[in-house]
């Protein structure tokens, strides 16, 4: 299939289109953050500027749209440069784990016999530690900061790929076109590159698409555990923890400070259900079994 | 010029290509000794499992090792052993001097790509050229193997195809850099049988004005007779019967030869019920001592089950491997008095 006919197929999918609107507007809002939200330091401009001193939260007034959060920090600054920190996330950690993933699947399948054995022995080590804790333990060991959360992702965030990959390539291989071209007297670089690889990246990239939202979700709930971003750093996670003891509301009512939870916790889902619409659409329109028409 | 020479362009010299299995030794191929002289096409036929297809892939240096490996013998192709050079060496022998095509048309293209950037893979594979040059090679293939519009065609892809276009298309990829030898590994068989012909026709046309020899491996006797000069046919990894086309159809002398001969029908003769080769081809584990085909053949006595013949020549290019492909006379001539009774 061609580019253009999947991204037109991408258009045409209500589903998919709502989900393409809506990451067109997180990454607008991304860009023009400068000027949305001037920041008040230019070198510093992820720390979010505070209002005050009072630790409660104050609801949205004049100069501060969405209020302030615990400690007076700016909630509509926090979730403006916040968008930056979510894209980060998300394809820094997806890109490279990706990358990790493909290679290690890849060789691991084309090769197979010991350097397949050895490779998914070590992924399977990867696998058996559980994803948020490894994520967490590795955090607290390198330090707080965003990096380091991201270097966290990363190393415990490839293996789905890898076998994905692995799975991919190895059904691929035995396709007689690869044995004609190998025939033909192709190398093996030339053999991964130009027809494994081609022929399976589908859905890894589809995959890609739903972790884009699912890393951002991670690295939201290791800030909210308080190893994420450092106090005071434009992350989505950072803001719903700043909610953290005012969920409950407050003296009459349970909807007090709503304003500290509802707005990161809504940017947080269209986020990632926007890759996640992507991704489906993806799915349905590369994946022949699936279509009803044509 | 090569092909002018009286030296075989490959001679296959007792190649034994066994596969080391957890259940045992499979002895795929287990001494098959043929040459293929230049411009020449050898036929090679045989039952499914009788190690046709393990020669081949043999030839290429394309056995997938570990678990097979050539244990023995020499596959000498233009004064050099194949067996003996590394696979970077044959990397450059694959595709440039020795070229394959395969059996099923519609899973040998890659469908991600135009067959045009196909072909050209093919020839810069081997050839220093430029993309602009191999894509005017690749129209030129096209069109010499007998693709309408090869200047459309060029820029489709295989799905756009039908099997028979598809199997020209690996026909032209495989023919892109001159080869000295085509191995077809049955090219024919995924085909429909006005298909079948035009494919089996290209091939000899292009046999001729390539002047390359050509290595048929197939389980139908009709595409032999089409194509042929001389014809070996296995059986459990050997050679049975060596010779040239018309002697086997008129005169086979080895016993499988004659029941594979039996159980296809001619045209001339009108039958009630074509005659099978009783039983199936004995599993490579376990072959039979003595004559591999001892337990299928009419003629088999003690000596079969004991000693297994070696290849004999009976008469000029004519070899075959059977104790008693004399008796063989007699069994025909009782089927044809059977015959002339009915």
């Amino acid at each position: 299939m061609e580019w253009n006919e999947i991204i037109a197929r991408l258009f045409k999918n209500k589903l998919s289109l709502i989900g393409l609107i809506i990451i067109a507007f997180f990454l607008l809002v991304a860009i023009l953050a400068p000027v949305i939200a001037p920041p008040a330091d230019a070198d510093e401009v992820y720390q979010i500027p505070r209002a005050g001193w009072t630790m409660e939260p104050q609801p949205p007034r004049e100069g501060y749209p969405f209020g302030t959060s615990q400690g007076s920090y700016d909630i509509f600054y926090g979730m403006i440069w916040g968008t930056r920190t979510a894209f980060r996330i998300g394809f820094i950690v997806v890109g490279i784990s990706s990358f990790i993933g493909i290679s290690v699947g890849t060789i691991s399948a084309y090769y197979g016999g010991l350097i397949d054995e050895i490779f998914m022995r070590i992924t399977d080590v990867f696998m058996s530690i559980p994803f948020l804790v490894a994520a967490m333990v590795m955090t607290t060991i390198l330090g707080k900061g965003l990096n380091n959360v991201m270097i966290a992702l990363v190393v415990f965030g490839w293996m789905g790929t890898a076998r994905l990959m692995r799975s991919q390539v190895l059904e691929i291989k035995n396709e007689e076109f690869v044995q004609a071209s190998v025939a033909l007297g192709a190398n093996d670089g030339r053999i991964i590159f130009k027809h494994i690889l081609a022929n399976c990246i589908f859905p890894v990239l589809i995959q890609a698409f739903m972790r884009m939202g699912s890393m951002v979700i991670t690295a939201a709930a290791l800030s909210f555990l308080g190893v994420g971003a450092p106090e005071g750093y434009a992350d989505w996670g950072q803001m719903i923890s700043f909610a953290r003891d005012w969920i409950l509301g407050g003296g009459d009512s349970a909807l007090k400070y709503w304003y500290t939870v509802i707005i990161p916790g809504s940017a947080i889902m269209l986020f990632s259900l926007s890759w996640n619409l992507l991704g489906d659409a993806f799915r349905d329109i590369l994946d022949p079994k699936l279509q009803d028409n044509s | 010029m090569n092909f002018l020479s009286k030296e075989p362009l490959v001679q296959v010299k007792g190649l034994k290509t066994h596969f080391f299995t957890e259940e045992g030794v499979v002895k795929a191929v287990d001494g098959v000794d043929f040459e293929i002289n230049p411009g020449e096409t050898l036929g090679v036929v045989g039952e499914s499992g009788c190690g046709k297809s393990v020669t081949s892939l043999s030839i290429m240096g394309l056995v997938e090792s570990p678990p097979g490996k050539i244990v023995e013998g020499e596959i000498n192709f233009q004064g050099t052993d194949l067996t003996k050079l590394s696979q970077k060496e044959m990397r450059k022998i694959r595709g440039n001097d020795i070229s394959m095509i395969f059996q099923e048309p519609m899973t040998s293209l890659n469908p991600v790509y135009t067959i045009g950037n196909q072909i050209s893979e093919a020839i810069m594979l081997h050839k220093k050229v430029n993309k602009e040059e191999a894509k005017r090679q690749s129209i030129e293939m096209l069109e010499k193997v007998g693709i309408p519009l090869p200047e459309q065609r060029v820029n489709e892809y295989p799905h756009q195809l039908s099997g028979g276009m598809r199997q020209r298309v690996m026909i032209a990829m495989s023919l892109s850099c001159d080869p000295q030898l085509l191995i077809a590994d049955e090219p024919t068989t995924a085909l429909d049988v006005t298909i079948q012909a035009q494919i089996l026709e290209l091939m000899n046309d292009l046999k001729e004005s390539y002047g390359m020899a050509i290595m048929m491996i197939t389980h139908d006797l009709g595409v032999i007779a089409e194509v042929s000069d001389r014809v070996a046919v296995m059986y459990a990894g050997k050679v049975v019967e060596y010779t040239d086309v018309e002697t086997l159809f008129k005169d086979p002398e080895h016993p499988y030869t004659w029941g594979l001969m039996n159980s296809i029908p001619k045209l001339d003769q009108t039958v009630e019920r074509l005659e099978a080769i009783p039983g199936s081809v004995p599993s490579p584990l376990n072959f039979p001592s003595g004559c591999k085909y001892n337990n299928r053949c009419p003629l088999a006595t003690d000596k079969c089950r004991e000693i297994e013949p070696e290849l004999e020549t009976i008469s000029e290019g004519h070899q075959v491997r059977c104790w008693h492909y004399k008796e063989l006379e007699r069994l025909k001539n009782e089927r044809a008095e059977t015959a002339k009774i009915k």
